[in-house]
Order: C-alpha cells, then sequence, then structure tokens
C-alpha cells in the first residue's frame, strides 16, 4: 500500500514539479498521468504494484467531482442572468463533439484498415 | 451546533454520505437521470442553504476529499498503459477524431454563446467545458475565464454527458461501440468515463483515451483557436 501510494503520489509530485519548472500549461496531474504509463510502458513500474490504488482511485473518480459541483452555488446568479446561453451553448456543442468525434473515428476505421482490425471492437 | 455541522469531520462524513445515498438512489430507481454526482451535489446544496452553512466552510472540508481528484488523474495512467497496444494500431483515427472533437467542443460552444448575447468572459469560462475539470480550470484561467465557474459547467455538461451520451449517439448513429466508448470521454470527460467504465471496462478503457487526448488537445490548443476566431468573429 506505501509503494502504491509512493508512485502515485510521487508521479503527482513530480508532474506538479515539471508544470511549475517548464511553464507547460497542462496541470500537474495530467504530466503525472503520462509519467506514469511512460513507467509501466519502461517496464521501471509493475502494474500490480499501482493495482490496488489506481483501481479504487479510478472507481471512485465520481466522488471527488462532488466537492467542486457543490461551488455552482456561488455562481448561481451569474448562470441565472446567462442561463439560456450557457445551457443552449453547452448542451448543442456536447451533441455534436458526441457524433463529429464518432463519425470522424467511424469513417476512418471503414476507410482505414491498416489502423486495426474491426474485430479487436470491445462488446457490450 | 452549528460548530459541529461546519467542523472538517462532518462535511467530510456528510460529502461521503451525499455521495452514498446517490449511489443507492441511482441503484433502486435505476434511472439514468439521477446521476450520483447530481443527486449528491443537489443535497449537499440543500443543506448547507437549510443551515444556513456559507461555501467557505464548507470548501474547509470538502477540498480533503477534492485533493484526491489529483491522484485520481495520476491513476488513470494505468487503464491508459493497459490500453496502449490499442491506442498504437488506432492511432490515427483517434488523432485525428480527437482533433475533430476538440476543434467541435471549443468553436461550436463559444460560437453559440456570443450568438445568444453572452459576455466574453462567460465565453471564455465555456472554451474549455468538454475535459476534464483539472484541466479545464488551468486552460479558464489562461484564457482569462472564471475558473470556478468552469468547474461547475464542466460537471454540469459531464452529467449530461453521462445522462444523455449513450441515447445521443443512437439517435445520430454513432454504432460502432469504440467509436462510442472514446466520444463519451471526449465530450464528457470523466463522468462520461465513469459512466462508460458502467457498461464495460472496455468501454471505460476507451472513455478514458478520449479524455486524455481530447484533455492535451484542448490544453495545449484552445489560446490558439480561440485567436483565429477572434480574428473572423470577435468575440
Amino acid at each position: 500500500m506505501i509503494r502504491q501510494c509512493v508512485i502515485i503520489f510521487g508521479c503527482l509530485a513530480i508532474g506538479e514539479l515539471l508544470a511549475s519548472v517548464t511553464g507547460i500549461k497542462l496541470p500537474g496531474s495530467i504530466i503525472g498521468m503520462l509519467l506514469l504509463t511512460l513507467l509501466l510502458k519502461l517496464g521501471w513500474v509493475k502494474v500490480a504494484w499501482v493495482k490496488g490504488i489506481s483501481d479504487f482511485l479510478v472507481k471512485n473518480l465520481p466522488l471527488f467531482f462532488v466537492p467542486p459541483g457543490v461551488a455552482v452555488m456561488l455562481y448561481l446568479d451569474v448562470i441565472e442572468a446567462n442561463f439560456w446561453s450557457i445551457v443552449v451553448s453547452s448542451i448543442v456543442s456536447t451533441i455534436l463533439v458526441l457524433s463529429l468525434t464518432g463519425w470522424t473515428h467511424q469513417w476512418l476505421r471503414k476507410s482505414n484498415y491498416f489502423s486495426g482490425k474491426p474485430t479487436d471492437q470491445p462488446t457490450a | 451546533m452549528k460548530n459541529f455541522l461546519q467542523s472538517e469531520v462532518f462535511i467530510v462524513a456528510f460529502v461521503f454520505l451525499a455521495y452514498f445515498a446517490g449511489k443507492q438512489i441511482q441503484k433502486r430507481t435505476r434511472l439514468i437521470l439521477l446521476n450520483p454526482i447530481l443527486v449528491a451535489v443537489i443535497i449537499i446544496i440543500v443543506f448547507l442553504s437549510a443551515f444556513k452553512i456559507d461555501y467557505k466552510s464548507f470548501h474547509e472540508g470538502s477540498k480533503l476529499i477534492e485533493f484526491f481528484l489529483k491522484p485520481a488523474v495520476v491513476a488513470l495512467g494505468v487503464p491508459l498503459y493497459l490500453q496502449i497496444e490499442k491506442i498504437k494500431k488506432q492511432a490515427i483515427s483517434i488523432l485525428v477524431s480527437q482533433l475533430v472533437g476538440c476543434v467541435v467542443g471549443i468553436v461550436s460552444v463559444v460560437v453559440i454563446a456570443k450568438l445568444m448575447g453572452a459576455p466574453k468572459e462567460i465565453i471564455y469560462s465555456l472554451a474549455p467545458k468538454s475535459v476534464t475539470t483539472p484541466i479545464a480550470i488551468e486552460v479558464s484561467k489562461t484564457i482569462g475565464g472564471i475558473p470556478p465557474l468552469t468547474a461547475s459547467v464542466v460537471i454540469v455538461v459531464g452529467i449530461f454527458g453521462a445522462i444523455f451520451g449513450y441515447t445521443i449517439m443512437k439517435w445520430t448513429h454513432v454504432k460502432n461501440p469504440v467509436a462510442q466508448g472514446l466520444s463519451m470521454g471526449t465530450a464528457a470527460h470523466a463522468v462520461g468515463t465513469s459512466r462508460s467504465m458502467e457498461i464495460s471496462p472496455k468501454f471505460g478503457a476507451m472513455s478514458s483515451i478520449g479524455l486524455i487526448v481530447n484533455g492535451i488537445f484542448t490544453a495545449i490548443l484552445t489560446p490558439y483557436i480561440l485567436e483565429l476566431i477572434n480574428i473572423w468573429f470577435p468575440l
């Protein structure tokens, strides 16, 4: 458990450090995630070493969104004043992203067999 | 009594309780509309208003839970690593579709909000709405939005995507399961990804790829995309 914490928080700390030293406009946590992926890929860290804590964190990801979600109460007046522009633009845009990303991927997969066999699709 | 209700210990326990209640309600009713995050947030806001507890004292306790968002994002490196061979095989279709999703997500929300008369700082707060909170907040800060407003919109967009995403894709004929998983992560970040994880770990893994790749594209490209929009269509 301690080794798992050392690896996850170590990657996070190095990510934060890299973000502040280099001035990259990426959150430290994302740099930490890419670093962890790299360490796993290089074989310097084994999946088994981080499996327990990473399963727990990924599985409970929605919980960690509850506190920032409550912050919405601070902006109720701003949101109310711009309610329809915020709601309509966000909803229409989300529908467009879902559809256009999906269409592009489907279309490229159909026309480009070198980018992967259609048989490796996950099934529900 | 009020001192107790404002204590870190009570607030941490209460956030767990509200989220647990949200999960139980969804389990019993099986209504996707009753998303656990949405239910927990409503329970907490109603409670805070009823007992006149201000957000600042709530935040003193809740930031202890919010903190784990950071290591949780790091932990997404594990499912990413486990899918890396699949990503390599489909590198071109993933990168191109993510680029499309990133540009469409930013341009459409910005243009529609502008046409509907939203002020500049609101438009900038909306621009990174498709990506996960830690990235969206950084982007919002960089481009001159209101970061906490961005965080709220991001979470609401995520909940919307988690609730309606798969239904919308059914209507718009996104049929390929890989494309479905990927689009959920692209449009609805970690909240959409947790919805995909419920369907199957493979959908979840594809969603986390969408969440990650679109997150990185949005972090890098948003300032430039906004600059380009500003040339043709002053915000």
